[in-house]
């Protein structure tokens, strides 16, 4: 990865994946600011979870780059990546020092805070509910102190009223200055945290722009004001997909 | 019920690995146990080397004719023959794993056994060689001949014992013997007694030589009342015929601690591999592998990660169950240096082993599975003994056998165990082994995540 221009602190420039004959992603490109929240969506297999697979470097484009600012980058995947026999503290323990913290304790001290599970950090990650233990795999995630994080549909499998709380405190961490890119099958999280949406079906990008500019363009488009939902719908429908 | 079964056939279908497994496996086993029943302790295959020329099989006991040949039928009898020319052809048998051992009859055995059933000579040695790798072989084929030399011993001691007594008849009462085709008239010590206390009689009272003869006549008598007692005597005479046994190849472990070599084996096997595979497996399941090769830590480090957990509880294990197995067989305490150095290696080996299974299977269910799918046909393969099974097959076991840790943990921990050298070689198989299973995995966690 090379370092990002002034203008994002990551920017990613026509990314190609391919699998066999599928080809997965097609001349990508996108561009996440400091503080930013940019919302991926889109239908299922559109390539969502393989672009943020690409930019946390877990897997590599078969063309394009990938320039980032010079934090890290931090990735929290779909699914809880944490050890369920664990305790939340020696969850985060652990990946402190894999991580190479200069100091663990404040690090662990710092994330149990930021997640509001010090009352929960001797319990073991499988008595948590479906939240709390996104909130341990968030912050694992964070452990870092990312300048930016990426976020594979996050709020997957949460009831509402963890959603919000999710939300919270994802809301916190961009206001204080970390850039967050999130896929989310809930189109109205795109729409309501999101500073800009980027469109993916079939690996192809549709759309890169704030959701007020969306629902305008799917408006031109149809002759009528849709919300945002039924905008996005419309906008696929329209496209073939 | 008939959606649900197309639906179970579909899963089926999708699933080779398994479905090799199911239909390999009964065949493996069932191969193994033809094997096991088939190559049982039956009939040992033994070379044989006859030196003796056809012209002198028959032995003459006191004018008896007596064939060897027949005498050593229940011997031949009790083996699976295989005849060989020369000496070194047998031995060369027996250290390539074709037979068992080697029975070796000198040409001058007939001649021998002649001489020292007249008195005349020393016992004749038949020479047997034995591949000492296995200790239970080597004591089933020493079992076997010994028992039936033994046999043949006590047939021709029973043979000697009436020629001898027969001549200890003759001079004790007297009568005819044959010799050369001559017949002679033997006195006897109870006539020659009748003879001589007749010339006493017959003398002057006043006579010395009275006094003479009476000496002679005490010892005519004591004579043949000590020949009555020397039947019984005869009856336990030794054996004609020594048996020489030399080691081929491998040490001289004792049984117990050959036992006690696999019994750690098999431990080593299962709690290294099971725990290799599993634990690898189980950073899969808790979605946390890429998040860990996400530059935390590398895909090969995690694998000696992984090795060096299951390697560390199975040596624990292994000290333990040899300390334990110490209270009942005696093993070398002054060579626990060799016994830590089998266990690490051992350990690295299936550790190895372990991380590939689980790398291939992907899931603690399925790697657990097939660890213990696969430990029984790589243990049972490991300990065919040679001459169980055609040199071919054989061959090809050893091959299968060798990809696998087992034998030469078993080899490792035996020389160990026992005060015979060479763990060099086994160590050096099982380091090679550990490379190449690693590899293995390395190569699998490509498509791990």
């Amino acid at each position: 990865m090379a370092l990002a221009t002034d203008s994002g602190v990551l920017e990613a420039t026509g990314l190609v994946k391919r699998f066999g004959d599928r080809v997965a992603l097609r001349d990508v490109s996108l561009t996440a600011h400091r503080g930013e929240l940019l919302a991926i969506i889109g239908p299922n297999g559109a390539g969502k979870t393989t672009l943020l697979s690409i930019l946390a470097g877990i897997q590599r484009p078969d063309a394009g780059s990938i320039s980032t600012g010079r934090g890290e980058v931090g990735w929290v995947p779909q699914q809880a990546a944490v050890y369920s026999k664990l305790t939340v503290e020696e969850n985060l323990r652990l990946f402190a020092r894999l991580e190479k913290r200069p100091d663990v304790d404040a690090t662990v001290d710092r994330m149990l805070e930021q997640t509001d599970l010090r009352d929960r950090a001797g319990d073991q990650v499988q008595t948590l509910s479906g939240g709390n233990r996104q909130r341990v795999n968030i912050a694992i995630g964070l452990l870092s102190e990312p300048e930016v994080l990426l976020l594979d549909e996050p709020s997957a499998a949460l009831d509402p009223r963890q959603r919000d709380r999710l939300w919270e405190f994802i809301l916190a961490l961009a206001e204080r200055g970390t850039t967050v890119i999130y896929s989310t099958h809930v189109v109205p999280e795109a729409e309501r945290y999101g500073n800009d949406v980027l469109v993916l079906a079939d690996g192809e990008k549709l759309f890169d722009g704030p959701p007020r500019e969306f629902e305008r363009t799917v408006a031109e488009e149809c002759g009528e004001e849709l919300h945002f939902e039924a905008a996005f719908v419309e906008f696929l429908r329209h496209r073939g997909h | 019920m008939r959606w649900l079964l197309v639906k179970d056939l579909q899963i089926l279908r999708r699933s080779p690995l398994l479905v090799a497994m199911l239909v390999l496996y009964p065949i493996l086993i069932a191969a193994l146990v033809g094997f096991a029943v088939t190559s049982g302790p039956g009939k040992p295959r033994v070379a044989v080397v006859d030196e003796v020329p056809a012209s002198q099989t028959k032995i003459n006991l006191g004018g008896e004719q007596v064939n060897v040949a027949d005498e050593a039928k229940p011997l031949f009898d009790a083996i699976d023959v295989v005849r060989v020319k020369t000496e070194a052809e047998a031995i060369k048998k027996v250290r390539d794993g074709d037979v068992l051992g080697a029975l070796i009859l000198p040409a001058d055995i007939t001649s021998k056994l002649e001489a020292a059933t007249s008195g005349t000579g020393t016992s004749p040695v038949v020479r047997v060689y034995y591949n000492a790798e296995d200790p239970a072989k080597q004591t089933f084929v020493d079992n076997t001949i010994k028992a039936r030399v033994q046999e043949a011993n006590a047939a021709l001691t029973k043979k000697v014992s009436r020629v001898a007594l027969s001549y200890l008849n003759l001079i004790g009462t007297g009568g005819q013997f044959n010799f050369l085709g001559q017949s002679f008239d033997v006195l006897g010590l109870q006539k020659a007694e009748a003879i001589l206390r007749g010339i006493q009689d017959a003398q002057p009272k006043s006579s010395p030589l009275r006094d003479q003869l009476q000496p002679v006549i005490r010892f005519a008598d004591l004579a043949r009342q000590n020949l009555d007692l020397a039947g019984p005597l005869l009856q336990s005479i030794g054996t004609p015929i020594q048996v020489d046994t030399h080691i081929v190849k491998g040490g001289s472990t004792p049984l117990g601690a050959f036992a006690a070599a696999i019994a750690v084996a098999v431990t080593l096997m299962l709690v290294t591999v099971l725990l290799a595979a599993g634990s690898l497996a189980l950073e899969r399941e808790e979605n946390a592998f890429r998040r860990l090769v996400r530059g935390l830590v590398s895909r090969t480090g995690l694998l000696v990660e992984k090795i060096g957990l299951a390697g560390l509880c199975s040596v624990l294990v292994g000290l333990l169950l040899l300390i334990g197995l110490s209270f009942f067989v005696d093993l070398p305490w002054g060579q626990f240096h060799l016994w830590l150095l089998a266990l690490i290696f051992s350990a690295a080996a299936f550790g190895a082993l372990g991380v590939a299974f689980g790398a291939i299977t992907r899931e603690v269910r399925a790697a657990s599975l097939l660890a213990f799918m696969a430990a029984l046909p790589i243990a049972v393969l490991g300990l065919v003994p040679s001459g169980a099974v055609s040199s071919g097959l054989y061959d090809l076991i050893r091959i299968i056998s060798g990809a696998f840790p087992f034998r030469a943990t078993v080899d490792a921990l035996d020389s160990a165990l026992s005060h015979s050298s060479g763990i060099g070689t086994p160590l050096l198989h099982l380091a090679l082994l550990c490379l190449a299973w690693l590899a293995i995995a390395r190569l699998a966690l490509r498509r791990f995540a």
